[in-house]
């Protein structure tokens, strides 16, 4: 067959009017994610006047974005989320006349591969319009732009809500950086050793165990690993596999309790190779020489959720933990390795400071704190409406439906104070735990600074002495933050 | 190469002959659309990493606000950085282990071993072969992930033992793992090859007396050289830019198994560090024009 020449011509216009409508499909696509990809499934036609225009019943839809899923990570909100807020919010909305639709998008993922999903969206001008946040990015987050002040994200009306009195000024800090709200927190959490009543039992321990240094512990352990071998004494995590959880739950409250802190406002300096971090290389190298401790369940992929499951099954004896594992992870009821009998057989003490005495402040006992919030999208097309949802997100009712048999510290005094009578291990961590508490340093380097410690403990637990590990992280820390700002060595 | 060539410039010729010839301009009418999507899907972003990878840009933080220009630091960097240098000679361990003696070799020894049979056992033992190349990587890591798991693990079930696999042989691991999912296009490659040659020849050859592995070095092999140079091209490239080893080991345990795409993906995922993740990259496609080129130069040696 030969093709004419007019065919030829023909094929070159079909051709080219494929490639035109292909960019022209391109670009329509890019505007609609700028403009309006908070509410991909909204018929709201653009941003700037739908800001406008929330007063009246045009139909507006808004989505929350958080790392909890029914069934599996943090459950427990992403029911409450589904069942309660949502339809709550609607009904309340659909009063008033007006036409909101909530949308939830839960994720049930590791908090670091959450953090960069959510980075990529509000980098690339997207995502949900109330987000859920470690209280631990908003620094890099602001820093980078992809969250802004509640104050410009909304409006100075933000400063009015009811709730700002209800929530301590400690919790605020969580979600403020340089002085400015970003967000509404959602509470915060203490940290305690875990221990297994029955094991202790079994091995003659008493159950109202308590250490007051480093050193009774690591009797303890022993006591433990002599009378019961097939049990893993110990878990204080280490390693870059679990992530934050190994500088929150391991690194940070050693060093706390040797007096230091990670970083020292005064000296604006951070922590190198100081004696205290000797001090914490040097407790993970006996836990791991000594066999007290599982170095495999530090270094491997799914180390964390491992040490939750042997936790559950009564083959790891002490846990260190944040309050976190009492109410998601051994929950009998919403837990991811739940425990039936949680209640009779789960113990919990006080982390103690190296020797009594020698913690910060001269504590006898440490404790490290975060806690996350909610962020609302400075690219949501409907930052008034996203405010009120936040607003009855954060409300009385709201969380007293939320707490309804959870043991958690919310943000607000006002449920608190309710609620925590009725908990032995929520009021424990509320009247012994955070008092002796600290918290992270809010800058946007610190995550960088955290996964130092990672690796330094990573080191320890793949058999590296202590002051080796301890020399490699002070010369990283140096080339991270520069010599000058690092202390020790 | 002669005959892969050969066979490369038959076909325009073929086609040509069919029908009449295109004027320029209504073929350039006809390549534009591919030009276009080429140019906005591969040149430009290949243009930007290049940019990235000269600024300190990352993906939070107040350098992702304001990247600054900061030369050629990454680099500098990166060649000063001891973990570039391991996930480097992991990576061409990787290479060597699995590609070019766990593919190529068990893939040439399949096909050789097969060359003459007719039966079931060929086709079960190539479909097995094949299935494990065209499963989806994710199903596959799964399946890994279960068969060399210390606790309950198939292959410490079968060999009665209680081995950590992935912690204590980590790259070992992964090598096996590449040999066995890849070895499926070298064994057909070689398959095709081995059929292409005369039968007369190696007939022959064993009239004259040669002994098996006579034939294989005598006849076999320089027959085939062009065949084996280009799989050895295509699969070194493939092999060096895996990415499903991280389906199964994540990297770990502290550095083991990180090959350069995994680095690359922590630095700029994990640690945000977009900048010297595009630097790193770019290193890298230094390094595979390397391959390439080592490969075609070996190739026009041959010719």
């Amino acid at each position: 067959m030969q093709p004419s020449s007019a065919m030829t011509r023909r094929l070159v216009v079909v051709f080219a009017a494929m490639a035109l409508l292909l960019t022209a499909c391109g670009t329509e696509a890019d505007e609609a994610t700028t403009t309006e990809a908070p509410a991909e499934t909204t018929a709201t036609t653009a941003g700037e006047e739908a800001t406008e225009t929330t007063e009246t019943s045009e139909p507006v839809t808004v989505e929350i974005a958080a790392n909890a899923i029914r069934d599996g990570k943090n459950s427990a909100e992403a029911i409450w989320i589904e069942d309660y807020v949502i339809p709550t919010f609607e009904a309340q909305m659909e009063e008033q006349g007006r036409d909101v639709t909530v949308v939830f998008n839960g994720r049930g993922v590791d908090d670091e591969d959450f953090k960069a999903q959510l980075a990529l969206d509000l980098g690339s001008a997207s995502g949900a319009d109330i987000i859920s946040i470690d209280g631990i990015w908003v620094g890099e987050f602001a820093e980078a732009g992809y969250i802004l002040p509640l104050s410009e994200a909304v409006g100075p009306e933000v400063d009015d809500w009811e709730g700002w009195d209800q929530v301590p000024e400690a919790v605020q800090q969580n979600m403020s950086y340089q002085g400015e709200r970003y967000g509404v927190p959602t509470g915060t959490d203490g940290r305690v050793l875990y221990f297994n009543k029955d094991l202790f039992e079994q091995a003659g321990l008493p159950t109202d165990w308590q250490p007051t240094s480093w050193d009774e512990v690591l009797e303890t352990a022993r006591a433990l690993k002599a009378a019961l071998p097939d049990v893993t004494p110990l878990q204080i995590n280490a390693g870059t596999p679990m992530g934050e959880a190994t500088t929150m739950q391991g690194y940070l409250p050693l060093l706390v309790g040797t007096g230091e802190r990670i970083y020292d406002e005064e000296s604006e300096t951070w922590a190198g190779a100081t004696a205290g971090t000797q001090a914490v290389l040097e407790f993970y190298e006996s836990i791991f020489t000594e066999e007290l401790a599982d170095a495999d369940l530090q270094i491997r992929q799914d180390g964390r959720d491992r040490s939750f499951q042997d936790f559950a099954a009564g083959s790891i004896a002490i846990l260190g933990e944040g309050d976190y594992f009492w109410r998601s992870v051994v929950n009998p009821q919403e837990g991811i390795a739940p425990m039936e009998n949680r209640d009779e057989v789960v113990g919990w003490a006080k982390i103690p400071a190296q020797t009594p005495g020698s913690g910060i402040s001269g504590q006898d006992f440490v404790s490290m704190s975060g806690g996350g919030g909610r962020v609302i999208n400075p690219n949501t097309a409907n930052p008034a409406v996203a405010w009120e949802l936040m607003m009855f997100i954060n409300s009385r009712e709201a969380i007293l439906e939320f707490l309804a048999g959870q043991a958690r510290i919310s943000q607000r005094m006002d449920v608190n104070e309710e609620v925590l009578a009725g908990d032995p291990f929520l009021s424990y961590v509320a009247d012994e735990v955070l008092p002796l508490t600290a918290y992270r340093p809010g800058f946007a380097i610190y995550p960088q600074v955290s996964v130092l410690l990672q690796e330094a403990s990573e080191q320890v637990a793949l058999g590296t002495s202590a002051a080796d590990a301890a020399q490699q992280y002070q010369s990283d820390l140096e080339g991270l933050v520069g010599a000058d700002a690092v202390t020790g060595g | 190469m002669a005959d892969t060539v050969k066979t490369l410039q038959d076909r325009p010729r073929s086609l040509g002959s069919g029908g009449g010839t295109l004027s320029t301009r209504a073929a350039g009418g006809l390549l534009s659309p591919a030009a276009v999507l080429i140019v906005v899907f591969l040149v430009f972003p290949a243009a930007w990493t290049l940019y990235l990878g000269l600024t300190n840009y990352r993906l939070t933080g107040a350098a992702a606000a304001n990247p600054q220009f900061v030369g050629i630091a990454n680099y500098t960097r990166a060649l000063s950085d001891s973990d570039f240098w391991n996930s480097l000679w992991v990576t061409l361990v990787f290479v060597f282990g699995s590609a070019i003696v766990g593919q190529a070799v068990l893939g040439f020894s399949l096909a050789w071993l097969f060359r003459d049979w007719k039966s079931r056992w060929r086709q079960m033992v190539e479909l097995l072969v094949i299935l494990a190349w065209i499963i989806p990587g994710s199903v596959v890591a799964f399946l890994w992930v279960a068969f060399l798991d210390g606790d309950s693990g198939t292959l410490n079930s079968l060999l009665g033992i209680d081995t950590e696999w992935l912690l204590r042989r980590p790259l070992l691991s992964i090598v096996v793992f590449n040999t066995w999912r890849g070895t499926a296009f070298s064994m057909l490659l070689f398959g095709a090859a081995l059929a292409s040659l005369p039968p007369s020849h190696l007939q022959t050859a064993r009239l004259a007396g040669a002994t098996g592995w006579q034939q294989l070095r005598d006849i076999v092999l320089p027959s085939i050289k062009g065949y084996i140079l280009t799989n050895l091209l295509l699969i070194s490239l493939w092999t060096f830019n895996d990415f499903t080893p991280f389906l199964i080991t994540g990297g770990g345990p502290a550095g083991r198994t990180e090959l350069l795409p995994i680095y690359i993906y922590k630095e700029a995922l994990t640690f945000f560090e977009l900048g010297y993740g595009s630097a790193i990259s770019a290193l890298m496609l230094i390094i595979n024009l390397v391959i390439a080129l080592g490969y075609l130069r070996s190739m026009r040696v041959r010719t």
